[in-house]
């Protein structure tokens, strides 16, 4: 599968303007909670998920709407899941943190760091013994980098030469603690450790990470086993939508004003015909105006079906009193 | 129908279903050498794609089997020892059990997690003898005691055919047991008790193992005292309605229960009885006290519930309330 440059674009457009849109929701109460914005880190996901098919699988983070869209959820129905909806990817259950659509092979955002990481393992296991080789790919940032279910993960997918892709989305923190004070050594070194390919890529560079990928695919898919990849990157907001209030001091301005100037989508946009680059921008507003009012259209969920989707077997948890 | 121990029931419950449902496959660590015995033969008839031997890395194969589960497959996961219960918990309680709910209803997870040998078996210590059903019909995962060969082999079934994560724990001190298996066994279902001895003054629900000491307490209170012996098998979801017609008959419970006696298992039958059924006596809880297994046996054996303490109970509840 090639993607264009406009395709490109437009998928790492409709990812920032999302996000942003989201922002303006959570902070007019439309959405509960928080969410954890992929603003910056576009490239990565959008380069990533253009070198895969369709019935591949990803399993993805806390900061997961990026990868959604890269793998080609509909926005409107994510819209719905974000504000709680009937229409949402869930049901209104699950919410930015558990967005899932496993139809296309989204195994979920996940609300633990690398938590999906062995999800990816099995699902590569589960379809390489089958008649098609499918590619599982996890994604996980730098905190998720220290996480021993990570390694043990590692370990394995080395060892049985499974077709995983181990996409690490380096933005630099963990929360708030930058990665000199997380990390010992150099990530893709632990990586090749484990006999894997591994490289760093320019996370801010989408046509780099689209290659990386493809190099990924094509190892994974002629049974040559595993690649980590390092994308280097950043978020320009905080970790979550009410970080901005939180005053905090664990970086500075000068530094996301460094990195907005690499920024994925203008240099991208840069390189395409005026006319496309703004007929895309028009194209994703409308999407997103769709979007927002057919989330917004949706009903909200029933409170007396609570208790429902627990079980597969359609078992109902007891309530919490008599009567 | 033929006679056999308690073991090779659960293996060949694990056996009919491999060979009946091509997508049924074990993980777990040293399952080929099939070191607990439940996976044996099972690599010479079904091959290494079906067997999987892990590294010791107990996260990542319980999330490896939700990742196989999401793509087609159902798995069974063996855990040596029941504190590896821990490591896992969380892919079992914060990720597996909630994926259904979390996904508005798209994901199912069948995968069953076994511990051939759950509970106590005395000289194994602090880190080797925990009993922790309680801890994850918290969490509500369904979970399976069976206590006899038939019900492990037709849980073992029905465990493996149902869509949602199955903790089955087969505990250690039941492993001996024989019993009869039918020619044609049928799968138990998940949810149902089972009345071993009918009685009229006491209800005894004794969870796993214990049900065979409660079994020998009511023939030796035979005609003393008149002991129904309730088995849940599966302890979430609870047969609460069983319980209920049992106690509509008897008006007395003692629960006999190898959980640490806070937030037990024991504790919500009570309660749930206290609320909810009738008593003409105050329930009673026979369980371990609330402290790790210590090594010397004297004292392992002084904190695990006991068929003397269950007499105990069962006669000073006999003595409350209206007669017969």
């Amino acid at each position: 599968m090639t993607a264009s440059l406009s395709d490109l674009y437009r998928t790492m457009l409709t990812i920032r303007r999302f996000e942003e849109r989201i922002v303006e929701l959570v902070n007019a109460n439309e959405i509960a909670g928080v969410t954890h914005e992929y603003v910056g880190q576009e490239a990565v996901a959008t380069g990533i998920c253009a070198a895969l098919n369709a019935d591949d699988v990803i399993t993805s983070t806390h900061r997961g709407h990026g990868h959604l869209i890269a793998k080609g959820a509909d926005v409107r129905r994510m819209m719905a899941e974000l504000l709680g909806r009937v229409d949402g990817l869930n049901r209104g259950r699950g919410g930015s943190m558990h967005i899932a659509d496993l139809a296309l092979g989204i195994y979920g955002a996940n609300g633990i760091v690398a938590a999906g990481a062995p999800f990816a393992a099995g699902a590569a296991w589960a379809t390489a013994v089958g008649a098609t080789r499918r590619v599982a790919v996890t994604f996980f940032g730098d905190g998720g980098a220290n996480q021993g279910v990570l390694h043990e993960t590692m370990n394995l997918a080395a060892l049985w030469k499974l077709p995983v892709i181990f996409a690490c989305e380096n933005n630099g923190y963990a929360v708030t603690l930058a990665q000199s004070r997380s990390t010992a050594g150099s990530l893709v070194e632990r990586a090749a450790a484990y006999g894997m390919a591994a490289e760093q890529v320019d996370g801010m560079d989408v046509e780099a990470v689209l290659e990386a990928a493809h190099r990924a695919t094509g190892r994974a898919r002629a049974a040559e086993g595993p690649t980590f990849l390092e994308c280097v990157t950043y978020r320009y907001f905080g970790h979550h939508t009410a970080e901005r209030t939180m005053k905090l001091g664990y970086r500075t301005q000068a530094e996301i004003d460094r990195w907005r100037l690499r920024d994925p989508i203008t240099a991208t946009g840069a390189k395409l015909d005026r006319a496309d680059e703004e007929q895309i921008r028009t194209a994703v507003e409308e999407l997103l105006d769709e979007a927002v009012e057919f989330a917004r259209a949706s009903p909200r969920p029933d409170p007396a079906d609570a208790l429902e989707y627990v079980y597969a077997s359609g078992l109902l948890p007891r309530r919490g009193f008599v009567g | 129908m033929s006679t056999l121990r308690y073991l090779p029931a659960l293996g060949r419950a694990l056996r009919d279903e491999m060979a009946a449902d091509p997508t049924v496959f074990v993980v777990g660590e040293d399952v080929r050498e099939s070191l607990r015995g439940v996976t044996k033969g099972l690599l010479e008839e079904f091959g290494p794609d079906r067997v999987l031997d892990m590294p010791i890395s107990e996260q990542m194969f319980t999330g490896f089997a939700t990742g196989a589960a999401l793509s087609g497959l159902r798995c069974v996961v063996e855990y040596q020892i029941p504190s590896l219960l821990y490591l896992a918990f969380e892919q079992i309680a914060n990720q597996a059990q909630k994926l259904r709910l979390m996904t508005g209803g798209q994901a199912k997870v069948p995968v069953v997690y076994l511990v051939p040998g759950s509970g106590a078996r005395l000289g194994l210590a602090a880190q080797h003898s925990d009993h922790p059903y309680s801890l994850f019909a918290h969490a509500g995962v369904k979970t399976v005691l069976p206590a006899t060969p038939a019900d492990a082999y037709g849980l073992m079934i029905a465990a493996i055919r149902d869509d949602d994560p199955v903790l089955y724990l087969a505990p250690a001190a039941v492993l001996p047991v024989r019993g009869e298996l039918p020619d044609d066994p049928e799968p138990v279902p998940i949810g149902s008790a089972r009345i071993h001895r009918t009685g009229t003054d006491v209800t005894v629900v004794a969870i796993g193992h214990l049900v065979h000491e409660a079994l020998a307490l009511a023939g030796e209170l035979e005609g003393e005292v008149s002991v129904e012996v309730f088995d849940p098998r599966t302890i979430y979801p609870f047969d609460w309605k069983l319980l209920d017609e049992s106690l509509q008959r008897t008006g007395r419970l003692v629960v006999f229960d190898d959980s640490n006696r806070s937030c037990g298992l024991g504790a919500e039958i009570v309660a749930t009885a206290a609320e909810e059924m009738r008593l003409i006596a105050r329930p009673r809880r026979i369980t371990r006290a609330d402290t790790p297994i210590a090594f010397a046996v004297e004292l392992e054996k002084a904190v695990l519930p006991s068929r003397a303490q269950l007499a105990g109970a069962v006669r000073a509840a006999a003595r409350e309330g209206p007669a017969g």
